[in-house]
């Protein structure tokens, strides 16, 4: 089953992603799409594959991919099933990053203002978590990072109560819901970097994470260097989940959900869930764009983030209820 | 093999030092166990020994070698440390768990060579494990667990093997198949340190003996040498009387 694992993910992503190229307001049929592509002339067709959906699919890969990796490495690293990247204060920081530049009319001026401005949000507030919980250990990291997370998200709330005009707090709600509305090669481009290297320090936590299996105390003595992986994990999480947050808005759920999905399927080993669980998470995100374009809510496009919060939250639900069966 | 050596070990955690001045031998070939009431700084005494902890002052060396001169991985390659309560947070196998034992001999990435698997084998079978090899940790019963857990600690054949209450909250059939796992570690050259509360046990299959009173040892030594009501007394605060007969010593804590 293992074995099989991450080719059957990867062709399942491949079919989502085509799928979504098709998919919109405009439905595309396969042989238009390839037309479009093969010809260098522009065209409706064209325009909307390469300049709308196809950047849109791969920020949703990538934003669900580094969810996905990244739930999965803290729910290794802090051995409990119900964290998430949001834990950590990175979501909360990015949030807060983007409304600044959207509530002093930064974002207004300049596109990218709000994506930079939430990835300088998220790696203040990783840092201050490190910082805060050094010396400290796990449970540390966990409190330092919620209560970094309660002072960000009172700052939104802040600015949603003082916001000068209705479009402003307009414009903060809209970006607290999460969406890949309207995203271009330029934000793949300011995202795409933070991401990679994000994933790659993730994906070194993978042997410690084995041993942290057995207790921190344990992998300390098989020469596991808790404190390193802790902070791998922290600054991976902030890179990677914070330009994610800051192109996409706030997610929530793909991190918790993706790495259970797979974790039986490899044997709960929790090395053995990061790759599957990244995949998990691009397709459920790419699944979810898709669903949030074409499910007609009165004219309004639903946000990707309220979206995957109403289908997460059940889950959510029936995950807790099954842990308390097995720990009763 | 080696042995480990104390020499004027103190050790602090935070602001608060809770062994002074230790001095003393492991020896190699030898189960030592470690003994003493609550809070006498026991598991303080086997994390130090495990160079888990760093001495303040005093230096601890196994054979020649300072411990904190070893890196990690060396250190991992030499000695296993089993703390108390010590589990498993997901289902994964118990072959894999005993697996995890092997850690710090394995590439960083990768599946575990072939060239473990009869190490893995041999560790399971040791400690008779063999039926449960592909069942989940966490659906073992405590005596499983903690022989799962020995498992993981003896698959490296570690030359240094600390072991912190192993029979703890097992049934006397388990906490003495336990300790008699233990012995066969020392039997087989290896220097054992265990610590342990079930006195008659630890004194049936120990050769040396360490009493721990307030951070500093009270006396030290082989087993027929040292232990008397007394000198029991005197660890516990609390009225002795030793019978002796062919099985062993048995204790009898009066007040």
């Amino acid at each position: 089953m293992s074995r099989w694992l991450i080719p059957v993910l990867l062709v399942a992503l491949l079919i989502v992603a085509a799928a979504s190229l098709l998919a919109g307001t405009v439905w595309l049929r396969p042989g238009e799409v390839l037309a479009a592509i093969a010809d260098p002339r522009p065209s409706l067709a064209g325009l909307i594959v390469t300049e709308i959906r196809l950047p849109r699919i791969v920020l949703a890969i990538l934003v669900g991919g580094i969810l996905g990796l990244s739930g999965a490495v803290l729910q290794g690293l802090l051995r409990n099933p119900l964290a998430e990247p949001g834990l950590l204060g990175v979501s909360a920081g990015a949030s807060l990053g983007a409304v600044i530049a959207i509530y002093y009319g930064f974002s207004a001026s300049f596109v990218l203002a709000s994506p930079l401005f939430a990835l300088i949000g998220g790696g203040i507030t990783a840092g201050a978590a490190l910082l805060l919980a050094r010396g400290g250990g796990t449970l540390a990291l966990i409190l330092a990072g919620s209560a970094i997370s309660s002072i960000a998200y009172a700052g939104v709330y802040l600015a949603l109560n003082l916001a000068a005009n209705p479009y402003a707090s307009f414009e903060i709600l809209t970006w607290l819901m999460g969406s890949l509305a309207e995203r271009s090669w330029d934000h793949v481009r300011l995202a795409g970097p933070f991401i990679g290297l994000g994933a790659a320090l993730l994906l070194m936590t993978a042997p410690a994470l084995e041993a942290l299996a057995l207790g921190e105390t344990q992998a300390e003595s098989l020469g596991i260097h808790v404190g390193r992986v802790r902070a791998l994990a922290l600054l991976g999480t902030a890179l990677g989940v914070g330009a994610a947050t800051a192109v996409a808005g706030s997610i929530g759920f793909v991190g918790l959900v993706a790495p259970h999905l797979v974790r039986a399927a490899v044997g709960h080993r929790p090395a053995k869930v990061l790759v599957p669980a990244a995949l998990v998470g691009a397709i459920l995100v790419v699944i979810a764009d898709t669903a949030t374009r074409i499910i007609p809510a009165g004219g309004q496009p639903i946000g990707l983030g309220v979206f995957i919060s109403l289908v997460g939250a059940p889950f959510f639900l029936w995950l807790v209820l099954r842990i308390r069966t097995r720990t009763a | 093999m080696s042995a480990l050596t104390f020499r004027g070990v103190t050790v602090q955690r935070g602001e608060r030092v809770i062994l002074r001045d230790i001095n003393a031998t492991f020896a190699a070939a030898r189960l030592t166990v470690v003994i003493g009431p609550n809070g006498a700084g026991k598991s303080t005494l086997l994390e130090t020994a495990a160079g888990l902890l760093a001495p303040g002052t005093g230096t601890v060396t196994l054979g020649d070698i300072a411990l904190t001169t070893l890196s990690r991985r060396q250190l991992a390659q030499r000695r296993a440390y089993l703390p108390q309560r010590a589990g498993v947070d997901w289902p994964i196998t118990v072959e894999r768990v005993v697996a995890l034992g092997l850690t710090p001999s394995l590439p960083a990435f990768g599946r575990t060579p072939a060239r473990f698997d009869p190490a893995i084998t041999q560790a399971l079978s040791d400690c008779d494990l063999t039926h449960l090899r592909d069942r989940a940790a966490t659906s073992l019963s405590g005596g499983e667990l903690a022989r799962v857990m020995l498992a993981r600690a003896i698959v490296g054949d570690p030359e240094l093997l600390i072991v912190d209450e192993p029979t703890a909250g097992l049934d006397p059939r388990h906490a003495l198949a336990a300790a008699r796992r233990l012995r066969a570690r020392a039997d087989a050259g290896r220097t054992v340190i265990m610590a342990m509360h079930e006195i008659d046990l630890a004194l049936r299959f120990a050769d040396d003996v360490v009493a721990v009173k307030d951070g500093r040892i009270l006396w030290a030594g082989p087993v027929e040498a040292v232990v008397s009501a007394d000198a029991l007394g005197q660890l516990y605060d609390i009225a002795v009387r030793l019978h002796c007969d062919e099985s062993g010593i048995a204790v009898r804590f009066c007040d």
